[in-house]
């Protein structure tokens, strides 16, 4: 495979692109994980969400 | 009727006598105004052909500049709250501090214009052009920064926020009041097609800034 | 099954867990063969030769930059109108991947536009209306990181949204007439019907796995935000307990 005189330019957006949505994933993947390491500290030391009714004030909604 | 002409005649008059803000935003024009030659260099053919839009882009800066305390102040002090509990609908409300918000601010700027193109070393047919893009086109600054200053009501240094929210906005109002002002020098097209579309964008601002003001506003009360 | 099924939250982080493997094999598998296309199969264009890869990535950023935010302002209908739940959940967690792509839509513009203009930039009527609307994204951003209250900042954001989305075709058409003003023509134009299938075909095929890519992680960014106010509201129970 040839990329002719531009190599560069199209490895670079092609790298840039890849650069980009592996952060992507790298952000959801580890902002995930903290977030369910945080509820299992959460639900260890017996906090809980007192029914799925309360859910709604989660959201901001309930006023 | 009476009770926003009442509103309108308040707001203008608090606007003008706090903190001198008619003055400072003319003043702070005359700034920009005079810091770009250091910027770009005396020449007086360049200055000429840029002109307008430094004009306008001081006009910009400067609205934006005094939009913050659009409702803050009444925030602060809670007449926000009075005002939402009020039988004025909030969107003509909105509409009549942002008149009058113009009256006290915007209409200086126009004012100050023509003689600050005479610095920019304007011809006299540029100045009136501009002149006139301004008149039309500064209110819908004001109603398009209204939408800003709604959203970041609740927030303690909201000024440079506003800005970063509200330029993209103007993009078009900048675009063709510029333009309406550079065609008479270039006589590249009839003034009127661009002038016709900056006055619609004016319009059309008036329409959708205080509906979207109103809307943050009551969302920011709850 | 309507939308309004997925309310909860609870229902939606189910759907989520059972629909997401599925849809990663789907993306993975439509970005092989797109890529495959792309490198293997694509011929170089007669003028651009092989730069034209370039435009196998470039136009799915730049069309998921618009869709992005079209999905964010169709979110923020739903909170306004609707006050639907999860709306807001997801008009927030589509704002930083919009920002990701238009940037890399800007980003792979310019690379593209390194060899073919001369310039790194060029105040092109497509490039500058994305460079706009990545200013608005990455304001928008900035008001939902400034306001606290995450009911308050999820209208106002919406608010902006609406707003932002209104403005944009006039955004488009002032800045289309404003180039044409200042420069009669600009070197690519990419005319719909133009195109030859040998290159239409792996272009759709790259904008479909694009897509499938922001739905994927989307859904994850949601998934961690619903957990995140769910842990929100946690400790405020907590400690509305230890008073």
């Amino acid at each position: 495979m040839d990329l002719g005189n531009h190599a560069g330019f199209i490895l670079a957006s092609y790298g840039l692109s890849i650069l980009v949505v592996v952060g992507l994933f790298a952000w959801v993947i580890l902002d995930g994980r903290a977030q369910r390491r945080r509820l299992a500290e959460l639900e260890a030391r017996g906090v809980h969400r007192r029914s799925h009714a309360q859910t709604a004030e989660t959201f901001g909604e309930a006023r | 009727m009476t009770a926003l002409l009442a509103l309108f005649l308040r707001e203008w008059r608090l606007a003008v006598r706090v903190g001198g803000g008619a003055l400072m935003g003319a003043l702070f024009f005359l700034i920009v105004v005079t810091v770009v030659p250091f910027g770009v260099g005396p020449d007086l053919n360049l200055l000429s052909r840029i002109g307008p839009a430094i004009l306008w882009i001081g006009a910009l800066l400067a609205t934006l500049l005094s939009l913050d305390r659009l409702f803050q102040v009444d925030r602060d002090d809670g007449g926000l709250d009075l005002i939402l509990m009020g039988e004025s609908p909030l969107e003509l409300v909105v509409l009549v501090k942002c008149l009058a918000h113009w009256a006290a601010t915007g209409l200086p700027l126009v004012v100050a214009s023509p003689l600050l193109a005479i610095f920019m070393n304007m011809e006299p047919i540029a100045i009136g052009a501009t002149t006139l893009t301004l008149l039309v086109g500064t209110p819908a600054l004001t109603f398009t920064g209204a939408i800003g200053a709604a959203l970041t009501v609740t927030l303690k240094r909201g000024g440079l926020l506003l800005a970063i929210l509200v330029l993209p906005l103007t993009v078009p109002v900048m675009i063709f009041g510029v333009s309406s002002a550079t065609a008479v020098l270039y006589g590249n097209m009839p003034f009127a097609t661009p002038f016709a579309i900056l006055a619609a964008l004016g319009l059309f601002a008036m329409v959708l800034g205080p509906l979207a003001a109103a809307a943050a506003l009551r969302h920011a009360g709850e | 099954m309507r939308l309004i099924d997925y309310a909860n939250p609870t229902r939606f982080l189910g759907l989520v867990a059972k629909v997401l493997p599925w849809l990663g094999a789907v993306t993975a598998a439509t970005f092989a063969v797109g890529l495959w296309l792309v490198f293997f199969r694509a011929p170089a264009d007669y003028q651009q030769g092989e730069t034209v890869k370039i435009m196998y990535i470039h136009v799915p950023f730049a069309w998921l930059s618009m869709f992005c935010y079209m999905t964010m302002a169709g979110s923020a209908l739903g909170t306004l109108v609707w006050r639907h739940p999860l709306a807001d959940v997801s008009a927030k967690c589509a704002a930083p991947i919009g920002a990701a792509f238009t940037f890399l839509a800007l980003a792979t513009g310019s690379l593209w536009g390194k060899p073919m203009w001369g310039t790194w930039w060029v105040w092109d009527a497509r490039l500058t209306s994305v460079l706009v609307l990545f200013i608005m994204y990455l304001g928008l951003i900035a008001l939902q990181e400034t306001i606290e209250d995450p009911a308050r900042a999820a209208k106002a954001s919406a608010v902006l949204t609406l707003v932002g989305a209104i403005n944009i075709p006039i955004i488009k058409f002032s800045v289309d007439w404003w180039n044409t003003l200042h420069q009669p023509s600009s070197v690519f134009r990419m005319g719909g019907s133009t195109i030859d299938a040998s290159m239409l075909i792996p272009l759709l095929i790259m904008a479909v796995a694009f897509s499938l890519l922001f739905v994927v992680v989307h859904l994850m960014a949601m998934r961690n935000e619903i957990l995140r106010r769910r842990i929100r509201t946690m400790r405020m129970i907590e400690a509305a307990g230890a008073e």
